[in-house]
C-alpha cells in the first residue's frame, strides 16, 4: 500500500518535478486500473475461485485508488471546486474500501494458508497413492506371471518338460541371464546338474549336498539369495572378467509316491529336494525385488506339485504295462493249463476205450479156452495169461481210477445195496487165497448193521477188497479178522483226526470196518507214506514186488469222497497191523428197492457173474429160436418178456427193459422197428439198449445199423458165455458191435 | 447101479453119436448147458416147440408147392421160419437142407424145390425120430435113479 503523498498543490513547484509526477501518477493510474482488468480476466478463466468477493473489494480498492491517482492530475493546477470535490471523494471511497478490504483480509489470509497445506497434503497423498499403483501393477503382473507359468507347468505330464518348461518361462519372465536345476542323485548323497536354461547339454557337475548354503536353502522355504561364487552358482565356465549377478536360490521339494497318503501330508522330514538356482544379468544393475521372490516361490511349489502328478503317472502307467504283461501271461499260461488238461482227457478218454477192448478180449478168450480142452501144460499157461491179464486190467482200472479221481471228477454213484451180501462176497473172493497161504479168516459183522444201505457198492467193495488183500499179502501166517459196525461218537477219539466226529442221523450212519492181521508190520513212521500213491514200503518191496502201490492211494480217496477217513496203526515190524476205516452211508428202509448189484469190473468166467433181474425183452417172430434165446437168456438169471411181432414189441416195451433183443434175420423190419423204440423213447435218456440178433452173414454192415439208432449186434448162433459176455460188455459200454 | 452106468453110457454114446453123424450140432449142447434146476425141461420143450413148427411149416410147404402158380416169396419165407428154428435147435442136417432150399426158391427152381422139400422131409422125420430116443433113453436113466449128465 503506498502512501498516497497527496498534499495540497499550493505551493508553486518545478514544473520539472510536476510533470514526473504527472507522468508516474498516469502509469500508477494505468496500472491501477489494469490489474483488476487482469484479476477479472484471470478470475472468469478459473471456475473455481471461492474468493470472488474478495477479489472485487480488492479490486473496487484498486480502481478507486487508480481513479484517484488520475483526478490528482488535475490537481496540479488551479482546479474548480467540482474537482475538489471528486477527488474528496474518490479518497473517501478509496479510504473505505481499503478499511474493508484490509480487515477482510485478515479472515482471508489464515484460509489461503490452509489451503496451501491441504495441497500439499494432497500431493503427497497422491505420490504414496501413485507408488501404491505400481506396487499393485506388479503384483497383479506377478500373478500373471505364476498363472501364465503354472498353466504351463501343469500342462503337460511329462516330467522332463515340466522341468524344461518352467526355466523357460522362468527365464523369459523375470529376465534372467541364467536358471538351473540341481536334482539329487540316486545316493541322495550329491546334487547334480540336470536342466540349464542356455545350455543344452549341461555337463554333470555333482556338488555335495551338504553344503553350508545348500542346507540354508533347503531349510527355508523362502528363496534366498547366495552368493555367486557358491559352487552351485558356477553355471557356466568363465573366463576372465565375467562377474556373475545376483543369484537366488529355491528348493524345490520332491514328492515321493512312496510318502503320499491321500488324506495326509506327507511329512516334511522325508522329504527330499531339488535346488534351482537363478541369476540375474550381470550387467543389468537389476536386484532381486521381493516381488521377484515371491514369484520364483510360488512357481517352485507349483514345480513340485507338477511333478508329482508327473511321477504318480508315470507309476501307473508302470503298473498298468505290468499288469497287462502279467495279464497276458495268465492268459498264456490258462491256455497251455487248458490244452494240457484237454489233452489229459482226451488220452484219459481213449486209453479208457482202447486199453480195456484188448484187455477184454485177451480176458474173455483165455477164460473161454480156459474151459476148453487143454494138456496140464496148456492149461498152465492159460492160467498164468489169465491171471496176468488180470492183474494187468486192475492196474489199468487202477490208473484211470485214481486219474480221474484227482481231476475231481470222479463221483460216487448212489444206490442201495445189500451190506451183508458185500462182506459176504468180500469173503468169498478172499477165501481161497487166505486158504492157500494158510490164513484163517474171521468176520464180525456187528448186529445192529442195517441190512440195506445207500452208497456206492461198488467202490465200496473196491475199498474193502483193497484192505483186506493187503492184509493177505502181507501176513505169512496167522489170523486176519474183519469187523464190521456202526461208528459211535462216543467211543469214538482220535487225534490223528481232531476235527472228525462220525455223528449218525436218520439218514445216514457212519460204518466202520477194522481189519487186523498178524503179518509183518509196518514202521509207525513209514505209515504217513502208505497212503502216497506208488511209494511202496522198502522193507516190503523185496519180498512183495507185485502190485502197484496205487491201492492204497486209490482207497483214501474212495474213502474222503464217502465222507470219512482211513488210518492204520502199527506196533512194529513183525507186529501185524490194523487197518480202519469210516465211511458214511444212507440208510434205507425199503429193502425191496433193490437194484442189481453192479458187476466187477475184471471180466472172466466167474461163475459169480449174474444178471439177476435184468429185464430184458426178446422179439423174435421163430417161435422155436425165440424160446431158445428167452431159455439163454433165463439161464443167465435175466428177466424175460417175449414178443413175437414188432408191433407186440412196441407196444410191450417200456423202460423197464434195459435190453432189447431183436431177431433180424427178416430183413429191413427191425430197422423200422429200432427206429420206433427210438422214437417212443426219444425224451427220455435211459431207454433200453438195442441189440439185434442174426444169423445173416452177408449184407450186415455196422454203419446200417448204427444208423437205425441200434446199440448192438450179436450173430447168431450164441452161446452161453457169448451171451454171458456179450450182456456185461453191453451194461458196461452201452455199445457192442461184434465183427462179421 | 450096474444097470444104471450103463444106461448112462449107452446115453452117453448115442448123444455123441448124434454128433458125430451131423444130426445135431453145439446149438444143441448149448441148449443142454441151459437145462439147470430152474428150468429142467427146457431142452425137451424147445424141441417139442420144434417139432410142432415144423410140421406144420412142412406143411404150408407141400400146399404151396402142390399149386398151380407157386407162389415163391411165400415159399421162401416158410424156409426161412423152417431154416431159423433148425438152426436155434442145432438141427444141421435139416439147417443145411433149408438154405439150399432157399436158393432153390430164388432161383425160382420149381423141381429144385420140389426136390428140396423131400430132403427136408426126410431129414426132418430122421432127425425127430433120433431126438425121441434121446428123450426116452433120458428118461430110462432118471426113472432108475441115475441122473443125466451135461
Amino acid at each position: 500500500m503506498e502512501s498516497c503523498n497527496c498534499i495540497d498543490p499550493q505551493v508553486p513547484a518545478d514544473d520539472l518535478l510536476m510533470k514526473y509526477q504527472y507522468i508516474s501518477d498516469f502509469f500508477i493510474a494505468l496500472a491501477y486500473f489494469s490489474i483488476p482488468l487482469e484479476l477479472i480476466y484471470f478470475v472468469k478463466k478459473s471456475a473455481v475461485f471461492p474468493y470472488r468477493w474478495v477479489l472485487v473489494q480488492f479490486g473496487a480498492f484498486i480502481v478507486l485508488c487508480g481513479a484517484t491517482h488520475l483526478i490528482n492530475l488535475w490537481t496540479f493546477r488551479i482546479h474548480s471546486r467540482t474537482v475538489a470535490v471528486v477527488m474528496t471523494t474518490a479518497k473517501v471511497l478509496t479510504a473505505v474500501v481499503s478499511c474493508a478490504t484490509a480487515l477482510m483480509l485478515v479472515h482471508i489470509i489464515p484460509d489461503l494458508l490452509s489451503v496451501k497445506t491441504r495441497e500439499l497434503f494432497l500431493k503427497n497423498k497422491a505420490a504414496e497413492l501413485d507408488r501404491e499403483m505400481g506396487l499393485i501393477r506388479t503384483q497383479e503382473e506377478t500373478g500373471r506371471h505364476v498363472r501364465m507359468l503354472t498353466h504351463e507347468i501343469r500342462s503337460t505330464l511329462d516330467r522332463h518338460t515340466i522341468l524344461k518348461t518352467t526355466l523357460v518361462e522362468l527365464g523369459r519372465t523375470l529376465a534372467l541371464e541364467e536358471c538351473a536345476l540341481w536334482m539329487p542323485t540316486r545316493t541322495g548323497l550329491e546334487l547334480q546338474l540336470s536342466y540349464t536354461l542356455r545350455q543344452q547339454n549341461p555337463v554333470g557337475y555333482t556338488v555335495p549336498i551338504h553344503l553350508p548354503v545348500i542346507n540354508q536353502v533347503f531349510s527355508s522355504n523362502r528363496a534366498v539369495k547366495i552368493s555367486p561364487n557358491c559352487p552351485v552358482a558356477r553355471l557356466r565356465p568363465y573366463a576372465g572378467q565375467y562377474m556373475p549377478g545376483p543369484v537366488v536360490a529355491v528348493r524345490v521339494p520332491l514328492l515321493h509316491l512312496s510318502n503320499f497318503q491321500i488324506y495326509d501330508w506327507p511329512e516334511v522330514s522325508t522329504r527330499s529336494y531339488a535346488l534351482m538356482v537363478l541369476m540375474l544379468p550381470s550387467d543389468s544393475a537389476r536386484q532381486w525385488h521381493v516381488h521377484e521372490l515371491e514369484l520364483v516361490e510360488v512357481v517352485a511349489d507349483q514345480v513340485a506339485v507338477a511333478l508329482s502328478h508327473a511321477a504318480i503317472l508315470e507309476e501307473s502307467m508302470r503298473a498298468r504295462d505290468q499288469l497287462m504283461e502279467q495279464n497276458v501271461a495268465l492268459d498264456l499260461a490258462r491256455r497251455e493249463a487248458e490244452t494240457a488238461i484237454r489233452a489229459r482227457n482226451d488220452f484219459l478218454a481213449v486209453m479208457n476205450h482202447e486199453m480195456r477192448t484188448p484187455m477184454h478180449a485177451v480176458i474173455a478168450l483165455s477164460s473161454l479156452l480156459q474151459e476148453t480142452d487143454l494138456t496140464a501144460e496148456q492149461r498152465l499157461m492159460v492160467e498164468t495169461i489169465l491171471k496176468s491179464s488180470n492183474l494187468l486190467a486192475t492196474l489199468i482200472n487202477d490208473v484211470l481210477d485214481l486219474s480221474r479221481l484227482e481231476d475231481g471228477s470222479l463221483q460216487l454213484e448212489t444206490a442201495t445195496f445189500n451190506l451183508h451180501s458185500l462182506f459176504r462176497e468180500v469173503l468169498n473172493l478172499i477165501r481161497p487165497v487166505a486158504s492157500v497161504k494158510k490164513l484163517s479168516l474171521t468176520s464180525h459183522l456187528a448186529s445192529d448193521l442195517p441190512m440195506h444201505v445207500i452208497g456206492d457198492e461198488k467202490r465200496l467193495m473196491q475199498t474193502i477188497l483193497n484192505v483186506v488183500g493187503n492184509a493177505v499179502k502181507f501176513s505169512k501166517k496167522g489170523c486176519i479178522s474183519i469187523t464190521a459196525s456202526i461208528a459211535k461218537p462216543e467211543s469214538f477219539r482220535d487225534a490223528r483226526i481232531p476235527d472228525f466226529l462220525p455223528v449218525p442221523n436218520d439218514s445216514h450212519f457212519y460204518l466202520q470196518v477194522q481189519v487186523e492181521d498178524s503179518g509183518s508190520g509196518i514202521n509207525p513212521q513209514d505209515i504217513p507214506k502208505l497212503f502216497t500213491k506208488f511209494a511202496q514200503n522198502q522193507s516190503l518191496i523185496t519180498r512183495n514186488p507185485a502190485g502197484s502201490g496205487l491201492g492204497l492211494a486209490i482207497c483214501r480217496r474212495f474213502v474222503n469222497l464217502m465222507e470219512g477217513h482211513i488210518w492204520i496203526e502199527s506196533e512194529g515190524i513183525g507186529k501185524g497191523c490194523t487197518v480202519t476205516f469210516i465211511v458214511k452211508l444212507g440208510i434205507t428202509d425199503r429193502s425191496n428197492d433193490f437194484k442189481p448189484p453192479s458187476l466187477p469190473k475184471v471180466l472172466g468166467n466167474h461163475g459169480s457173474t449174474n444178471f439177476t433181474r435184468l429185464k430184458v425183452l426178446v422179439m423174435d417172430d421163430n417161435g422155436v429160436s425165440r424160446s431158445v434165446t428167452k431159455g439163454l437168456l433165463m439161464h443167465l438169471g435175466c428177466d424175460v418178456t417175449t414178443a413175437s411181432s414188432s408191433d407186440e414189441c412196441l407196444r410191450v416195451v417200456s423202460l423197464e427193459h434195459e435190453v432189447v433183443f431183436m431177431d433180424v434175420c427178416t430183413g429191413l423190419d427191425g430197422y423200422e422197428l429200432a427206429v420206433r423204440i427210438h422214437e417212443k423213447f426219444l425224451k427220455h435218456q435211459d431207454r433200453p439198449l438195442i441189440v439185434a440178433l442174426t444169423g445173416n452173414t452177408k449184407k450186415v454192415t455196422k454203419e446200417n445199423y448204427m444208423r437205425v439208432g441200434m446199440d448192438g449186434l450179436i450173430l447168431k448162433p450164441v452161446s452161453v458165455d457169448k451171451m454171458r459176455g456179450v450182456l456185461s460188455e453191453l451194461l458196461e459200454r452201452r455199445v457192442l458191435f461184434e465183427t462179421v | 447101479m450096474d444097470g444104471i452106468v450103463q444106461l448112462q453110457r449107452q446115453l452117453v454114446d448115442y448123444n455123441a453119436s448124434l454128433f458125430h453123424e451131423g444130426f445135431l450140432d453145439d446149438q444143441f449142447n448149448q441148449l443142454q448147458q441151459l437145462q439147470d434146476e430152474s428150468n429142467p425141461d427146457f431142452v425137451v420143450e424147445v424141441v417139442t416147440l420144434f417139432f410142432e413148427d415144423a410140421d406144420r411149416l412142412l406143411n404150408e410147404l407141400t400146399k404151396a408147392l402142390g399149386q398151380p402158380s407157386i407162389d415163391f416169396k411165400r415159399l421162401d419165407a416158410h424156409v426161412h421160419q423152417l431154416k431159423g428154428s433148425s438152426s436155434s435147435i442145432g438141427a444141421q442136417r435139416v439147417h443145411r437142407v433149408c438154405i439150399s432150399f432157399r436158393n432153390s426158391c430164388e432161383e425160382q427152381n420149381v423141381e429144385g424145390c420140389l426136390k428140396n422139400l423131400q430132403q427136408v422131409k426126410h431129414e426132418y422125420s430122421l432127425v425127430k425120430s433120433k431126438l425121441e430116443t434121446l428123450f426116452r433113453m433120458e428118461q430110462q436113466v432118471l426113472a432108475a435113479g441115475g441122473s443125466v449128465s451135461r
